[in-house]
């Protein structure tokens, strides 16, 4: 602090630049944009609360359901406590002590059922384990010591070792079994495991959304391109009426849509129809495009095209006529001035409409459900299933986990390539 | 066909139309020579940038032919025209660096890439830019632009050369600059150069001919003095320079000699360039440097006015004064350091010669 406090506002001895009234500069500063900050916080509060609560709670709560297991400790703990000192490698069953402990455990979750539940959730492990859980409740009241034996004569299966080496790998209160499964891979005594080639479902179904996100993705953008560069280079009064058009499907419901391909598409629809009308096919070989890949392309094609179109279209919107015509005038014919010009200004169009189509389709579920049929669902369909009919939710929750990586990873491996700066929207 | 063999570019009997109700270029017939520099200056809208859009093959010509080196080239497509071009707002391609833009042309043509790289060198250290060929077009200033501009049209050595207001964007300063070094650039290539401006004062100091535009005809095509000496129409004295203009009849001529009566009863000898007999209404357009102010000698005419306004500039002092009704009558005086005795309100002598006064059309 300088000795002669009046003289503030020369540069003074700390070199720290004060206010008239000798607070440091930088400290009334921040006094002063706080009352800003804090009005623009408010601004947002209602739309941050919103967020947190509608989507990363929810997310979050997502990767946690994905690894939660808490269920096997909390119906059985003793069992699980003692359970621990046992070796499932010396290949005996375990003693007569943890069978007692496991049949107090037993007769307090027969009391309230929760034994159907961790019957159901060993069940994702070791097909069989529900039916002999419930089984064996039924007639746990009535046992009386030694109690292996007792287990032993309700069903063979407690006396095997792979039974308890089940419940002892699913102890842990968090467990990587589902996200195990979610990749068609199960931990057994001979440690991580593919499931047998016939069993595996969720790898191929990943591959399939992908491949099949791609080839729409692709055909958005070979569709979308002529008519953004249309659009962007049509008289303003004509490009807003086709614009109109192209914004035209927001008005009617996904549903309807959706159907309305069902209707076109199916084998006594319009489009068959008409091409055996024609005579392109005859009526005995009407074209299979509906519950299958073929169906959920088209269909997933014309949902997604406004929203490859849009980003492409205000992309153009700002690309200069003067640059191709210099392009023309320096001696490229159409083509090149279009391929070495226009096009590589359209890019960063191309890249935002390509990762909102992508990740729109990724993650599409009503579409694939209704037009798909086997051979064309995706991923996401199966996370509907495991949510509300199967009631796997931590299956669902590694799926949808795997799914939100994926899209991470690509989305860093498009940063790598064509660099995230090189997206606009407009 | 053309009885004028040799000329670079010919428009004949060119029109242009947009909308098929509007004609934007009216008849135009135009011969560019060789060589020549020649500016196309016109108030916004006047037809100019159509007349080079037509001539670069991106707008179709509704009626007549355009001549290249005596072929009509009204089917040739743009990139086969072999015209180099300077686009107002320079049309550089952002994407490429600024090499990359001068060997485009070069590329096109299929060059091979040693050669390239030499033009593109020659071309760069022609613009004064030899070390720049590795940044981005967005990485120079505006004149820096405008020179990579003007070296892509010229890289691929055309003989012809189109520049569409190619300095309108830049300050004052650094236009005049680029106007001189442009100027250099033809004097030493010696390409034709079609320049549109509406700054007059750049079209005066570039050009060996100027063609003033109005409403889609030429009004004018001469040399820049012409143009400023003798103006053949009231447009062209109005839109050139500063002019002072006294609206009368005519009432008798004389060979290339006519009077004319103005307001207030006042008759005035006046060179009779652009009248159509005795009795015709017309305007008398008279520059400001012309005038006397209480002249020492007779002269041709000689009237009185009221001086309304002194504004003091320094090398000359500029009279606003009411002269036979013309409020709006400058007479600029050179400032020569002995003190004039006239203020505000004085009614004084003013005189001028008949031959710095052009009896044109008459303007409302
Ligand atoms: N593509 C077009 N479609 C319709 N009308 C046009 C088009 N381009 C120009 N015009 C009209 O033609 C007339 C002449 O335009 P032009 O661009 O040739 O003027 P200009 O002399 O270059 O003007 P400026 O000095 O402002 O550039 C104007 O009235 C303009 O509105
Ligand atoms: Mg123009």
């Amino acid at each position: 602090m300088s000795s002669t406090s009046t003289d503030h506002m020369d540069a003074p001895s700390d070199g720290i630049m004060r206010a008239a009234d000798g607070t440091p500069l930088k400290k009334s500063l921040a006094r002063a944009l706080r009352r800003e900050k804090l009005r623009s916080f408010l601004l947002i509060l209602p739309l941050l609360a919103f967020i947190i609560l509608s989507f990363l709670m929810p997310i979050a709560d997502m990767l946690f359901r994905s690894v939660e297991n808490g269920i096997v400790k909390e119906t059985i703990p003793q069992t699980v406590a003692l359970l621990k000192t046992w070796d499932p490698t010396t290949g005996e069953a375990p003693g007569e002590e943890v069978f007692a402990a496991f049949h107090e455990d037993f007769v307090k979750a027969y009391k309230d059922k929760s034994h159907t539940r961790l019957g159901l959730r060993l069940n994702y492990d070791e097909p069989g384990m529900s039916g002999l859980f419930r089984k064996t409740g039924r007639k746990v009241a009535k046992m009386e010591p030694p109690y292996k034996d007792a287990f032993i004569k309700v069903d063979k299966d407690w006396g095997k070792v792979e039974t308890w080496a089940v419940i002892k790998r699913a102890s842990p209160v968090l467990t990587d079994g589902y996200f195990l499964s979610a990749l068609d891979a199960k931990r057994t005594s001979n440690g991580i495991e593919m499931l047998p080639e016939k069993e595996r479902i969720y790898l191929f179904l990943f591959k399939r959304t992908m491949i099949l996100s791609i080839v729409i993705t692709v055909s958005c953008l070979l569709l979308g391109y002529p008519i953004a560069y249309l659009l962007a280079n049509l008289p303003l009064r004509t490009s807003n009426m086709l614009m109109i058009l192209v914004l035209l499907p927001f008005w009617t419901s996904l549903l309807v849509r959706t159907s309305a391909w069902k209707v076109l598409l199916q084998q006594q629809g319009v489009i068959n129809d008409f091409l055996v009308w024609i005579g392109v096919i005859d009526d005995a070989n009407r074209l299979i495009m509906i519950n299958n890949q073929t169906g959920t392309i088209i269909a997933m094609t014309h949902i997604l095209l406004p929203f490859m179109i849009l980003p492409l279209f205000s992309v153009m919107k700002t690309i200069s006529p003067s640059y191709v015509r210099a392009a023309k005038s320096l001696g490229a014919n159409d083509w090149t001035a279009f391929w070495r010009v226009y096009f590589p200004q359209s890019v960063p169009g191309i890249g935002a409409g390509a990762i909102l189509v992508f990740i729109l389709s990724i993650g599409y579920y009503i579409t694939p459900e209704l037009v798909g049929g086997t051979s064309g669902i995706f991923i996401s369909n199966r996370i509907a299933y495991h949510i509300s009919t199967s009631l796997n939710w931590g299956l669902a929750a590694a799926l949808g986990t795997i799914l939100l990586a994926l899209v991470m990873l690509l989305f860093y491996v498009y940063d790598k390539i064509v660099g995230i700066d090189n997206v606009k929207l407009g | 066909m053309s009885e004028n063999r040799g000329a670079a570019v010919r428009y004949e009997s060119v029109q242009k139309s947009y909308d098929g109700e509007n004609l934007v270029v009216k008849d135009l017939n135009l011969d560019i020579a060789r060589g020549e520099f020649l500016t196309m200056l016109g108030p916004s809208g006047s037809g100019k940038t159509t007349c080079l859009m037509m001539l670069a093959g991106f707008e179709p010509a509704t009626h007549g032919e355009i001549f290249l080196n005596d072929r009509p080239i009204n089917n040739v497509p743009p990139h086969k025209r072999g015209i180099g071009m300077v686009f107002q707002n320079y049309a550089l391609f952002p994407h490429m660096s600024v090499a990359e833009n001068l060997a485009f042309p070069l590329q096109v043509r299929g060059m091979d890439k040693s050669e390239q790289q030499a033009k593109v060198k020659r071309a760069l250290e022609m613009v004064e830019l030899g070390t720049f060929g590795s940044r981005r077009p967005a990485q120079l200033s505006g004149g820096q632009q405008q020179r990579v501009a003007v070296a892509r049209a010229l890289v691929f050595d055309p003989e012809l050369v189109l520049m569409d207001e190619p300095l309108g964007a830049l300050d004052k300063q650094l236009r005049e600059q680029m106007q001189y070094e442009i100027k250099h650039i033809h004097d030493n290539l010696g390409v034709t150069i079609v320049y549109v401006t509406h700054d007059q004062t750049e079209a005066l100091t570039m050009s060996d001919r100027v063609a003033v535009f109005n409403d889609g005809v030429i009004q004018q095509l001469s040399s820049p003095d012409a143009l400023y000496e003798s103006p053949q129409n009231s447009f062209v004295a109005q839109f050139i320079g500063e002019n002072n203009k006294l609206n009368g009849r005519v009432t008798a001529v004389d060979g290339s000699e006519c009077v004319v009566e103005v307001p207030g009863g006042i008759s005035l000898k006046a060179d009779a360039v652009n009248i159509s007999g005795v009795g015709s209404k017309t305007t008398l357009s008279l520059r400001p440097e012309r005038v006397e102010l209480q002249p020492e000698k007779e002269m041709d005419n000689m009237i009185d006015g009221k001086v309304e306004e002194l504004i003091y500039l320094g090398d000359h002092i500029r009279v606003r004064m009411n002269v036979a009704g013309n409020r709006e009558f400058v007479v600029k005086v050179r400032n020569r350091g002995e003190r004039r005795q006239i203020a505000e309100g004085d009614t004084v002598k003013i005189g001028w010669a008949a031959s710095d006064c052009k009896a044109l059309d008459a303007v409302a």
